[in-house]
Protein backbone atom coordinates (compact mmCIF):
# COMPACT_ATOMS: atom_id res chain seq x y z
CA UNK A 1 0.00 0.00 0.00
CA UNK A 2 1.18 3.92 -0.75
CA UNK A 3 0.59 6.55 1.26
CA UNK A 4 1.11 10.16 0.91
CA UNK A 5 0.62 12.37 4.07
CA UNK A 6 0.27 15.96 3.48
CA UNK A 7 3.24 16.17 1.44
CA UNK A 8 4.80 19.10 -0.05
CA UNK A 9 7.43 19.85 -2.01
CA UNK A 10 9.16 23.50 -2.61
CA UNK A 11 11.47 24.10 -5.40
CA UNK A 12 13.84 27.00 -4.67
CA UNK A 13 14.04 29.32 -7.14
CA UNK A 14 16.49 32.64 -7.59
CA UNK A 15 14.73 34.91 -5.43
CA UNK A 16 11.64 32.98 -4.71
CA UNK A 17 10.13 29.47 -3.99
CA UNK A 18 7.74 27.48 -6.00
CA UNK A 19 5.40 24.92 -4.44
CA UNK A 20 5.40 21.94 -6.52
CA UNK A 21 2.97 20.05 -4.34
CA UNK A 22 1.02 21.78 -1.60
CA UNK A 23 -0.49 19.40 0.41
CA UNK A 24 -1.30 16.26 -0.67
CA UNK A 25 -2.41 13.18 0.98
CA UNK A 26 -3.67 9.93 -1.21
CA UNK A 27 -3.92 5.92 -0.42
CA UNK A 28 -3.35 3.39 -3.21
CA UNK A 29 -4.34 -0.07 -2.31
CA UNK A 30 -2.54 -3.08 -3.42
CA UNK A 31 -3.20 -4.15 -7.14
CA UNK A 32 -5.02 -0.86 -7.57
CA UNK A 33 -4.84 0.52 -11.01
CA UNK A 34 -4.88 4.50 -10.59
CA UNK A 35 -4.45 7.28 -13.07
CA UNK A 36 -3.16 11.11 -12.46
CA UNK A 37 -4.06 13.12 -14.67
CA UNK A 38 -3.62 16.89 -15.03
CA UNK A 39 -2.38 20.33 -16.75
CA UNK A 40 1.60 20.23 -17.47
CA UNK A 41 3.22 21.99 -14.35
CA UNK A 42 1.30 20.71 -11.52
CA UNK A 43 3.46 18.32 -9.98
CA UNK A 44 2.60 14.53 -11.28
CA UNK A 45 5.85 13.96 -12.20
CA UNK A 46 7.82 15.87 -8.75
CA UNK A 47 5.15 13.14 -7.09
CA UNK A 48 5.95 10.34 -9.06
CA UNK A 49 9.76 11.31 -8.10
CA UNK A 50 8.83 11.07 -4.66
CA UNK A 51 7.09 7.94 -4.24
CA UNK A 52 10.16 6.76 -6.40
CA UNK A 53 12.66 7.81 -4.03
CA UNK A 54 14.25 9.98 -6.54
CA UNK A 55 13.20 13.17 -4.69
CA UNK A 56 12.29 13.78 -1.09
CA UNK A 57 9.40 15.81 0.36
CA UNK A 58 10.13 19.09 1.80
CA UNK A 59 7.48 17.68 4.28
CA UNK A 60 4.82 15.78 4.98
CA UNK A 61 5.47 11.82 4.15
CA UNK A 62 5.30 9.06 1.70
CA UNK A 63 4.88 5.72 2.52
CA UNK A 64 5.28 2.39 1.23
CA UNK A 65 4.02 -0.72 3.06
CA UNK A 66 3.70 1.47 6.00
CA UNK A 67 7.54 1.96 5.71
CA UNK A 68 8.88 5.66 4.83
CA UNK A 69 10.58 5.98 1.26
CA UNK A 70 14.25 6.50 1.53
CA UNK A 71 15.89 6.59 -1.83
CA UNK A 72 14.73 4.25 -4.95
CA UNK A 73 14.49 0.57 -4.50
CA UNK A 74 13.71 -2.61 -6.69
CA UNK A 75 10.19 -2.80 -4.62
CA UNK A 76 9.28 -0.08 -7.23
CA UNK A 77 9.31 -0.28 -10.71
CA UNK A 78 9.91 3.52 -12.67
CA UNK A 79 8.85 3.93 -16.10
CA UNK A 80 10.16 7.39 -17.10
CA UNK A 81 8.15 9.17 -19.90
CA UNK A 82 11.74 9.36 -22.39
CA UNK A 83 11.67 5.51 -22.32
CA UNK A 84 15.26 5.58 -20.41
CA UNK A 85 16.39 2.74 -22.49
CA UNK A 86 20.40 2.11 -21.99
CA UNK A 87 20.87 2.55 -25.69
CA UNK A 88 23.94 0.58 -25.56
CA UNK A 89 22.62 -2.82 -24.61
CA UNK A 90 20.45 -4.96 -26.25
CA UNK A 91 16.71 -5.23 -25.26
CA UNK A 92 17.13 -8.52 -23.68
CA UNK A 93 20.33 -6.94 -22.18
CA UNK A 94 18.25 -3.80 -20.73
CA UNK A 95 15.54 -6.52 -19.59
CA UNK A 96 18.26 -8.01 -17.42
CA UNK A 97 19.76 -4.82 -16.05
CA UNK A 98 17.87 -5.01 -12.88
CA UNK A 99 18.58 -8.80 -12.62
CA UNK A 100 21.63 -8.67 -12.41
CA UNK A 101 22.08 -6.01 -10.09
CA UNK A 102 20.37 -8.15 -7.60
CA UNK A 103 22.86 -10.82 -8.64
CA UNK A 104 20.56 -13.26 -10.32
CA UNK A 105 22.76 -15.74 -12.48
CA UNK A 106 23.03 -15.62 -16.28
CA UNK A 107 20.76 -18.31 -17.06
CA UNK A 108 18.13 -17.25 -14.61
CA UNK A 109 18.51 -13.82 -15.88
CA UNK A 110 17.63 -15.21 -19.10
CA UNK A 111 14.72 -17.05 -18.63
CA UNK A 112 13.20 -14.38 -16.81
CA UNK A 113 13.96 -11.46 -19.26
CA UNK A 114 12.53 -14.21 -21.83
CA UNK A 115 9.36 -14.27 -19.89
CA UNK A 116 8.90 -9.95 -20.24
CA UNK A 117 10.16 -9.66 -23.76
CA UNK A 118 7.58 -12.40 -24.62
CA UNK A 119 4.77 -10.94 -22.54
CA UNK A 120 5.18 -7.25 -24.66
CA UNK A 121 5.34 -9.30 -27.80
CA UNK A 122 9.25 -7.87 -28.55
CA UNK A 123 10.47 -12.00 -29.00
CA UNK A 124 11.33 -11.08 -32.15
CA UNK A 125 13.68 -8.42 -31.20
CA UNK A 126 15.23 -9.60 -27.93
CA UNK A 127 19.06 -8.87 -29.42
CA UNK A 128 18.17 -5.97 -31.04
CA UNK A 129 19.44 -2.25 -30.09
CA UNK A 130 17.01 0.02 -29.01
CA UNK A 131 18.10 2.54 -31.58
CA UNK A 132 16.48 0.07 -34.02
CA UNK A 133 13.31 0.19 -32.31
CA UNK A 134 9.98 2.33 -33.04
CA UNK A 135 9.03 4.87 -29.57
CA UNK A 136 6.05 2.16 -28.88
CA UNK A 137 8.75 -0.60 -28.73
CA UNK A 138 11.34 0.96 -26.61
CA UNK A 139 8.23 1.87 -24.28
CA UNK A 140 7.29 -2.06 -24.38
CA UNK A 141 11.09 -2.70 -23.44
CA UNK A 142 10.75 0.05 -20.59
CA UNK A 143 7.86 -2.14 -19.08
CA UNK A 144 9.58 -5.59 -19.41
CA UNK A 145 12.59 -3.79 -18.07
CA UNK A 146 10.61 -2.81 -14.92
CA UNK A 147 8.53 -5.83 -14.58
CA UNK A 148 11.41 -7.90 -14.57
CA UNK A 149 12.52 -6.98 -11.42
CA UNK A 150 9.32 -8.22 -9.77
CA UNK A 151 8.29 -4.60 -8.44
CA UNK A 152 5.16 -5.07 -6.06
CA UNK A 153 4.92 -0.99 -7.25
CA UNK A 154 4.90 0.43 -11.03
CA UNK A 155 5.37 3.90 -11.43
CA UNK A 156 4.42 5.26 -14.76
CA UNK A 157 5.31 8.94 -16.03
CA UNK A 158 3.25 9.72 -19.14
CA UNK A 159 4.69 6.29 -20.65
CA UNK A 160 2.80 6.52 -23.97
CA UNK A 161 2.40 10.77 -24.68
CA UNK A 162 5.32 10.43 -27.80
CA UNK A 163 3.30 7.58 -29.41
CA UNK A 164 0.83 7.86 -31.93
CA UNK A 165 -3.30 7.70 -30.99
CA UNK A 166 -3.41 4.44 -32.95
CA UNK A 167 -0.68 3.12 -31.60
CA UNK A 168 -1.46 4.53 -27.99
CA UNK A 169 -4.40 2.75 -27.90
CA UNK A 170 -2.61 -0.52 -28.51
CA UNK A 171 -0.15 -0.05 -25.79
CA UNK A 172 -3.32 0.42 -23.52
CA UNK A 173 -4.86 -2.49 -24.39
CA UNK A 174 -1.64 -4.09 -23.74
CA UNK A 175 -0.52 -2.82 -20.39
CA UNK A 176 -4.04 -3.72 -19.16
CA UNK A 177 -3.47 -7.44 -20.34
CA UNK A 178 -0.15 -7.53 -18.75
CA UNK A 179 -1.31 -6.28 -16.00
CA UNK A 180 -4.11 -8.62 -15.95
CA UNK A 181 -1.62 -11.27 -16.05
CA UNK A 182 0.97 -10.20 -13.49
CA UNK A 183 -1.03 -8.21 -10.90
CA UNK A 184 0.88 -4.85 -9.66
CA UNK A 185 -0.08 -1.57 -7.62
CA UNK A 186 -0.02 0.85 -10.71
CA UNK A 187 0.67 4.60 -10.60
CA UNK A 188 -0.04 5.81 -13.80
CA UNK A 189 0.60 9.60 -14.55
CA UNK A 190 -0.81 10.98 -18.25
CA UNK A 191 -2.46 14.30 -19.61
CA UNK A 192 -4.56 12.62 -21.79
CA UNK A 193 -8.22 12.20 -20.51
CA UNK A 194 -9.66 9.61 -22.08
CA UNK A 195 -6.15 7.48 -21.20
CA UNK A 196 -6.73 8.32 -17.88
CA UNK A 197 -10.42 6.83 -17.60
CA UNK A 198 -9.63 3.53 -19.81
CA UNK A 199 -7.08 2.13 -17.54
CA UNK A 200 -7.84 3.24 -13.79
CA UNK A 201 -9.67 1.92 -10.73
CA UNK A 202 -9.53 5.33 -9.84
CA UNK A 203 -8.27 8.97 -11.66
CA UNK A 204 -6.76 11.19 -9.81
CA UNK A 205 -7.67 14.91 -10.83
CA UNK A 206 -4.54 17.46 -10.32
CA UNK A 207 -4.59 20.99 -10.20
CA UNK A 208 -1.51 23.65 -10.50
CA UNK A 209 -0.19 26.88 -8.28
CA UNK A 210 0.34 25.35 -6.48
CA UNK A 211 0.24 21.13 -7.09
CA UNK A 212 -2.84 19.70 -5.57
CA UNK A 213 -5.80 16.69 -5.64
CA UNK A 214 -8.25 18.35 -7.23
CA UNK A 215 -11.14 15.74 -7.47
CA UNK A 216 -10.74 11.89 -7.23
CA UNK A 217 -12.99 9.95 -9.42
CA UNK A 218 -14.16 6.55 -9.03
CA UNK A 219 -14.52 4.23 -12.54
CA UNK A 220 -16.71 1.29 -11.62
CA UNK A 221 -16.19 0.04 -15.50
CA UNK A 222 -15.67 -3.50 -15.60
CA UNK A 223 -12.43 -5.38 -16.69
CA UNK A 224 -11.20 -6.18 -19.10
CA UNK A 225 -11.72 -2.83 -20.95
CA UNK A 226 -12.84 -3.81 -24.50
CA UNK A 227 -13.51 -2.02 -26.85
CA UNK A 228 -17.18 -2.13 -26.12
CA UNK A 229 -16.07 -0.61 -22.84
CA UNK A 230 -14.33 2.41 -24.24
CA UNK A 231 -17.59 3.06 -26.41
CA UNK A 232 -20.09 2.79 -23.39
CA UNK A 233 -22.07 5.59 -22.43
CA UNK A 234 -20.66 4.84 -18.98
CA UNK A 235 -17.35 5.42 -20.23
CA UNK A 236 -18.43 8.90 -21.87
CA UNK A 237 -20.27 10.30 -18.88
CA UNK A 238 -16.77 9.31 -17.07
CA UNK A 239 -14.68 10.71 -19.40
CA UNK A 240 -16.83 14.25 -19.32
CA UNK A 241 -16.48 14.05 -15.34
CA UNK A 242 -12.84 14.05 -15.30
CA UNK A 243 -12.33 16.61 -18.50
CA UNK A 244 -14.57 19.60 -16.64
CA UNK A 245 -12.21 18.68 -13.90
CA UNK A 246 -9.17 18.96 -15.82
CA UNK A 247 -10.04 21.83 -17.75
CA UNK A 248 -12.55 24.11 -15.61
CA UNK A 249 -10.08 24.06 -12.48
CA UNK A 250 -9.85 27.58 -10.35
CA UNK A 251 -7.20 28.95 -9.31
CA UNK A 252 -5.74 29.22 -6.09
CA UNK A 253 -3.10 31.09 -7.04
CA UNK B 1 24.39 11.11 -61.37
CA UNK B 2 26.02 10.47 -58.39
CA UNK B 3 30.08 9.88 -58.35
CA UNK B 4 31.10 7.40 -55.81
CA UNK B 5 32.93 8.90 -52.74
CA UNK B 6 35.76 7.16 -53.01
CA UNK B 7 36.58 8.20 -56.95
CA UNK B 8 36.24 11.89 -55.93
CA UNK B 9 38.60 11.17 -53.55
CA UNK B 10 41.45 9.45 -55.33
CA UNK B 11 40.31 12.78 -58.42
CA UNK B 12 41.44 15.23 -55.70
CA UNK B 13 44.75 13.35 -54.81
CA UNK B 14 45.69 13.22 -58.18
CA UNK B 15 44.74 16.54 -58.86
CA UNK B 16 47.15 17.44 -55.64
CA UNK B 17 50.19 15.41 -57.01
CA UNK B 18 49.86 17.28 -60.26
CA UNK B 19 49.48 20.80 -59.04
CA UNK B 20 52.66 20.19 -56.99
CA UNK B 21 54.16 18.69 -59.92
CA UNK B 22 52.99 21.42 -62.33
CA UNK B 23 54.25 23.99 -59.77
CA UNK B 24 57.82 22.20 -59.13
CA UNK B 25 58.57 22.27 -62.96
CA UNK B 26 56.95 26.28 -63.47
CA UNK B 27 60.31 27.04 -61.69
CA UNK B 28 59.27 27.32 -57.80
CA UNK B 29 62.27 26.12 -55.82
CA UNK B 30 60.32 22.28 -54.45
CA UNK B 31 61.55 19.17 -55.28
CA UNK B 32 59.29 17.53 -57.85
CA UNK B 33 57.34 14.06 -56.82
CA UNK B 34 59.68 11.98 -59.01
CA UNK B 35 62.76 12.97 -56.57
CA UNK B 36 60.97 12.77 -53.43
CA UNK B 37 59.73 9.33 -54.32
CA UNK B 38 63.64 8.86 -55.52
CA UNK B 39 64.76 9.87 -51.76
CA UNK B 40 62.29 8.34 -50.17
CA UNK B 41 63.20 4.97 -51.90
CA UNK B 42 66.93 5.40 -50.96
CA UNK B 43 65.62 6.74 -47.58
CA UNK B 44 63.97 2.98 -46.88
CA UNK B 45 67.15 1.12 -48.68
CA UNK B 46 69.53 2.63 -46.10
CA UNK B 47 67.00 2.20 -43.56
CA UNK B 48 67.12 5.61 -42.82
CA UNK B 49 63.40 6.32 -43.01
CA UNK B 50 62.71 2.83 -41.33
CA UNK B 51 64.70 3.51 -37.97
CA UNK B 52 62.54 7.19 -37.83
CA UNK B 53 59.90 6.35 -38.38
CA UNK B 54 59.82 3.25 -35.17
CA UNK B 55 61.72 6.32 -33.16
CA UNK B 56 59.15 8.81 -33.97
CA UNK B 57 56.09 6.05 -33.72
CA UNK B 58 57.38 4.86 -30.36
CA UNK B 59 57.76 8.57 -28.85
CA UNK B 60 53.29 9.47 -30.44
CA UNK B 61 52.29 6.13 -29.10
CA UNK B 62 53.95 6.13 -25.87
CA UNK B 63 53.08 9.97 -25.02
CA UNK B 64 49.83 9.72 -26.49
CA UNK B 65 48.68 6.62 -24.30
CA UNK B 66 50.04 7.78 -21.03
CA UNK B 67 48.09 10.74 -21.90
CA UNK B 68 44.70 8.58 -22.63
CA UNK B 69 45.98 6.17 -19.60
CA UNK B 70 45.32 9.13 -17.31
CA UNK B 71 43.02 11.25 -18.75
CA UNK B 72 40.46 9.07 -18.81
CA UNK B 73 40.53 8.64 -14.71
CA UNK B 74 41.33 12.53 -14.09
CA UNK B 75 38.35 13.12 -16.47
CA UNK B 76 35.71 10.78 -14.39
CA UNK B 77 36.65 11.88 -11.31
CA UNK B 78 36.32 15.71 -12.43
CA UNK B 79 32.62 14.89 -14.05
CA UNK B 80 31.67 12.89 -11.24
CA UNK B 81 32.84 15.10 -7.98
CA UNK B 82 32.54 18.46 -8.25
CA UNK B 83 34.93 19.91 -6.48
CA UNK B 84 37.80 17.95 -7.60
CA UNK B 85 36.74 19.08 -10.84
CA UNK B 86 37.04 22.97 -9.26
CA UNK B 87 40.40 22.00 -8.25
CA UNK B 88 42.17 21.01 -11.12
CA UNK B 89 40.20 22.75 -14.12
CA UNK B 90 41.83 26.00 -13.36
CA UNK B 91 45.33 23.96 -13.95
CA UNK B 92 44.04 22.49 -17.29
CA UNK B 93 42.76 25.51 -18.96
CA UNK B 94 46.13 27.19 -18.10
CA UNK B 95 48.34 24.46 -19.50
CA UNK B 96 45.92 24.02 -22.54
CA UNK B 97 46.69 27.54 -23.56
CA UNK B 98 50.74 27.06 -23.47
CA UNK B 99 51.80 25.79 -26.60
CA UNK B 100 53.41 22.72 -26.06
CA UNK B 101 56.50 24.24 -27.75
CA UNK B 102 56.66 26.66 -24.87
CA UNK B 103 57.34 24.04 -22.36
CA UNK B 104 60.09 22.38 -23.73
CA UNK B 105 62.87 24.48 -22.65
CA UNK B 106 61.41 23.88 -19.14
CA UNK B 107 61.29 20.30 -19.85
CA UNK B 108 64.97 20.01 -20.99
CA UNK B 109 65.77 21.36 -17.70
CA UNK B 110 63.95 19.41 -15.40
CA UNK B 111 64.54 15.94 -17.10
CA UNK B 112 67.69 16.34 -19.26
CA UNK B 113 68.13 15.46 -23.01
CA UNK B 114 66.69 11.87 -23.07
CA UNK B 115 63.52 10.42 -24.20
CA UNK B 116 61.73 11.63 -21.14
CA UNK B 117 61.03 15.08 -22.12
CA UNK B 118 60.26 14.45 -25.31
CA UNK B 119 57.50 11.94 -24.25
CA UNK B 120 56.28 14.10 -21.57
CA UNK B 121 55.12 16.86 -23.73
CA UNK B 122 53.36 14.50 -26.17
CA UNK B 123 51.83 13.36 -22.93
CA UNK B 124 50.94 16.56 -22.12
CA UNK B 125 49.01 17.26 -25.31
CA UNK B 126 47.10 14.05 -25.76
CA UNK B 127 46.49 14.66 -21.22
CA UNK B 128 44.81 17.95 -22.21
CA UNK B 129 42.48 17.12 -25.45
CA UNK B 130 41.31 13.75 -23.83
CA UNK B 131 40.78 14.95 -20.16
CA UNK B 132 38.50 17.44 -21.53
CA UNK B 133 36.87 15.43 -23.61
CA UNK B 134 36.45 12.96 -20.61
CA UNK B 135 35.28 15.93 -18.57
CA UNK B 136 32.38 16.67 -21.04
CA UNK B 137 31.44 13.06 -21.41
CA UNK B 138 30.77 12.47 -17.70
CA UNK B 139 28.86 16.23 -17.59
CA UNK B 140 26.70 15.01 -20.63
CA UNK B 141 25.28 11.79 -19.46
CA UNK B 142 21.59 11.92 -19.65
CA UNK B 143 20.35 11.89 -15.73
CA UNK B 144 17.31 10.19 -16.90
CA UNK B 145 19.78 7.34 -17.47
CA UNK B 146 21.55 7.25 -14.15
CA UNK B 147 17.93 6.92 -12.77
CA UNK B 148 17.20 5.07 -14.91
CA UNK B 149 20.12 2.54 -13.44
CA UNK B 150 19.29 3.90 -9.44
CA UNK B 151 15.36 2.48 -9.63
CA UNK B 152 16.39 -0.43 -10.89
CA UNK B 153 18.63 -1.31 -8.14
CA UNK B 154 22.14 0.19 -8.76
CA UNK B 155 24.49 1.36 -6.37
CA UNK B 156 27.18 4.22 -7.09
CA UNK B 157 30.25 2.25 -8.24
CA UNK B 158 27.70 -0.09 -10.69
CA UNK B 159 26.39 3.61 -12.16
CA UNK B 160 29.99 4.00 -12.80
CA UNK B 161 31.25 1.62 -14.04
CA UNK B 162 27.56 0.06 -16.00
CA UNK B 163 25.96 3.64 -17.56
CA UNK B 164 28.41 6.62 -16.56
CA UNK B 165 31.13 4.96 -18.40
CA UNK B 166 29.91 3.50 -21.36
CA UNK B 167 27.64 6.41 -21.97
CA UNK B 168 30.30 8.72 -21.86
CA UNK B 169 32.61 6.35 -24.30
CA UNK B 170 32.11 8.38 -27.98
CA UNK B 171 33.17 11.51 -26.24
CA UNK B 172 36.50 9.74 -24.95
CA UNK B 173 37.02 8.18 -28.10
CA UNK B 174 36.31 11.83 -29.67
CA UNK B 175 38.79 13.39 -27.15
CA UNK B 176 41.46 10.37 -28.65
CA UNK B 177 41.31 11.27 -32.04
CA UNK B 178 42.03 14.94 -31.25
CA UNK B 179 44.61 13.41 -28.55
CA UNK B 180 46.54 11.37 -31.73
CA UNK B 181 46.25 14.85 -33.54
CA UNK B 182 47.96 17.13 -30.95
CA UNK B 183 50.86 14.23 -29.89
CA UNK B 184 51.30 14.39 -33.87
CA UNK B 185 51.51 18.06 -34.26
CA UNK B 186 54.04 17.72 -30.65
CA UNK B 187 56.20 15.10 -32.52
CA UNK B 188 58.41 17.73 -34.51
CA UNK B 189 58.79 20.33 -31.47
CA UNK B 190 59.50 17.39 -29.15
CA UNK B 191 62.42 15.88 -31.28
CA UNK B 192 63.87 19.46 -31.40
CA UNK B 193 65.21 18.15 -28.28
CA UNK B 194 68.81 16.74 -29.44
CA UNK B 195 67.09 13.40 -30.84
CA UNK B 196 69.08 11.05 -32.50
CA UNK B 197 66.89 9.63 -34.56
CA UNK B 198 63.02 10.43 -35.76
CA UNK B 199 60.98 12.32 -38.14
CA UNK B 200 60.73 15.37 -36.75
CA UNK B 201 64.74 15.32 -36.10
CA UNK B 202 65.59 14.30 -39.54
CA UNK B 203 63.80 17.24 -41.45
CA UNK B 204 65.33 19.75 -38.71
CA UNK B 205 68.93 18.37 -39.94
CA UNK B 206 67.62 18.37 -43.52
CA UNK B 207 66.70 21.86 -43.40
CA UNK B 208 70.30 22.77 -42.30
CA UNK B 209 71.71 21.34 -45.87
CA UNK B 210 68.74 22.86 -47.89
CA UNK B 211 67.58 18.93 -48.28
CA UNK B 212 64.19 19.75 -49.69
CA UNK B 213 63.39 16.01 -50.69
CA UNK B 214 63.95 14.55 -47.57
CA UNK B 215 62.04 17.26 -45.72
CA UNK B 216 59.08 16.11 -48.32
CA UNK B 217 59.76 12.55 -47.31
CA UNK B 218 59.62 13.80 -43.47
CA UNK B 219 56.11 15.43 -44.09
CA UNK B 220 54.42 13.36 -45.81
CA UNK B 221 55.35 9.67 -44.22
CA UNK B 222 54.21 11.83 -40.77
CA UNK B 223 50.86 12.85 -42.68
CA UNK B 224 50.61 9.32 -43.73
CA UNK B 225 51.16 7.93 -40.36
CA UNK B 226 48.89 10.37 -38.84
CA UNK B 227 46.02 9.62 -41.36
CA UNK B 228 46.60 6.07 -40.37
CA UNK B 229 46.77 5.95 -36.83
CA UNK B 230 43.51 8.19 -37.21
CA UNK B 231 41.18 6.11 -39.40
CA UNK B 232 42.29 3.27 -37.23
CA UNK B 233 40.93 4.75 -34.74
CA UNK B 234 37.98 6.01 -35.99
CA UNK B 235 37.12 2.13 -37.03
CA UNK B 236 37.48 1.29 -33.27
CA UNK B 237 35.14 4.38 -32.53
CA UNK B 238 32.33 2.88 -35.03
CA UNK B 239 32.36 -0.32 -33.88
CA UNK B 240 32.39 1.06 -30.34
CA UNK B 241 30.02 3.35 -30.81
CA UNK B 242 27.54 1.78 -33.43
CA UNK B 243 24.34 1.69 -30.39
CA UNK B 244 24.16 5.58 -31.06
CA UNK B 245 21.38 6.56 -32.59
CA UNK B 246 22.11 8.42 -35.51
CA UNK B 247 22.10 11.97 -35.61
N1 LIG C 1 14.20 20.50 -9.89
C1 LIG C 1 13.30 21.50 -10.02
N2 LIG C 1 13.64 22.78 -9.72
C2 LIG C 1 12.74 23.79 -9.85
N3 LIG C 1 11.48 23.63 -10.27
C3 LIG C 1 11.08 22.40 -10.60
C4 LIG C 1 11.97 21.26 -10.50
N4 LIG C 1 11.29 20.16 -10.88
C5 LIG C 1 10.05 20.59 -11.22
N5 LIG C 1 9.92 21.92 -11.04
C6 LIG C 1 8.71 22.72 -11.27
O1 LIG C 1 7.65 22.13 -10.57
C7 LIG C 1 6.46 22.17 -11.32
C8 LIG C 1 5.87 20.78 -11.41
O2 LIG C 1 6.71 20.01 -12.23
P1 LIG C 1 6.34 18.53 -12.67
O3 LIG C 1 6.17 17.71 -11.45
O4 LIG C 1 7.36 18.10 -13.65
O5 LIG C 1 4.93 18.77 -13.38
P2 LIG C 1 4.14 17.84 -14.38
O6 LIG C 1 4.85 16.51 -14.45
O7 LIG C 1 2.77 17.76 -13.83
O8 LIG C 1 4.13 18.55 -15.70
C9 LIG C 1 6.81 22.74 -12.68
O9 LIG C 1 6.35 24.07 -12.74
C10 LIG C 1 8.31 22.68 -12.73
O10 LIG C 1 8.82 23.81 -13.40
MG1 LIG D 1 5.79 15.53 -16.08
Amino acid sequence: MISLRHVRKVFPLKNEEFVALGDVSLEIRDNEFVTVVGPSGCGKTTLMNILAGLETPTSGQALVDGAPVRGPGPDRGVIFQQYALFPWLTVRKNVEFGLREKGVPSAERKRIADHFIELVGLERFADALPKTLSGGMKQRVAIARAYAVNPSILLMDEPFGAVDALTRVRLQEQLLDTWDQEKRTVLFITHDVDEAVFLANRVIVMAARPGRIAEIVDVALPYPRTEEVRLSPEFAALRNRVWSAVHHQESLA
Amino acid sequence: MAVPKSALNLVSVLAGLGVWWALSVSGLDIPSPPVVLRRAIDLIGDGTLGGDVVASLRRVLAGFLLGVVAAVPVGFLMGWYPPVRALIEPWIQFFRTIPPLALIPLAIVLMGIEETPKIFVIFLASFLSCVIATLQGVVNVDRTLINAARVLGAKDHTIFARVVIPASSPFILVGMRIGLGSSWATLVAAELIAAQQGLGYRMQSAQLYYDLPTIFVGLISIGVLGLLMDRLLLICERRLTSWQETR
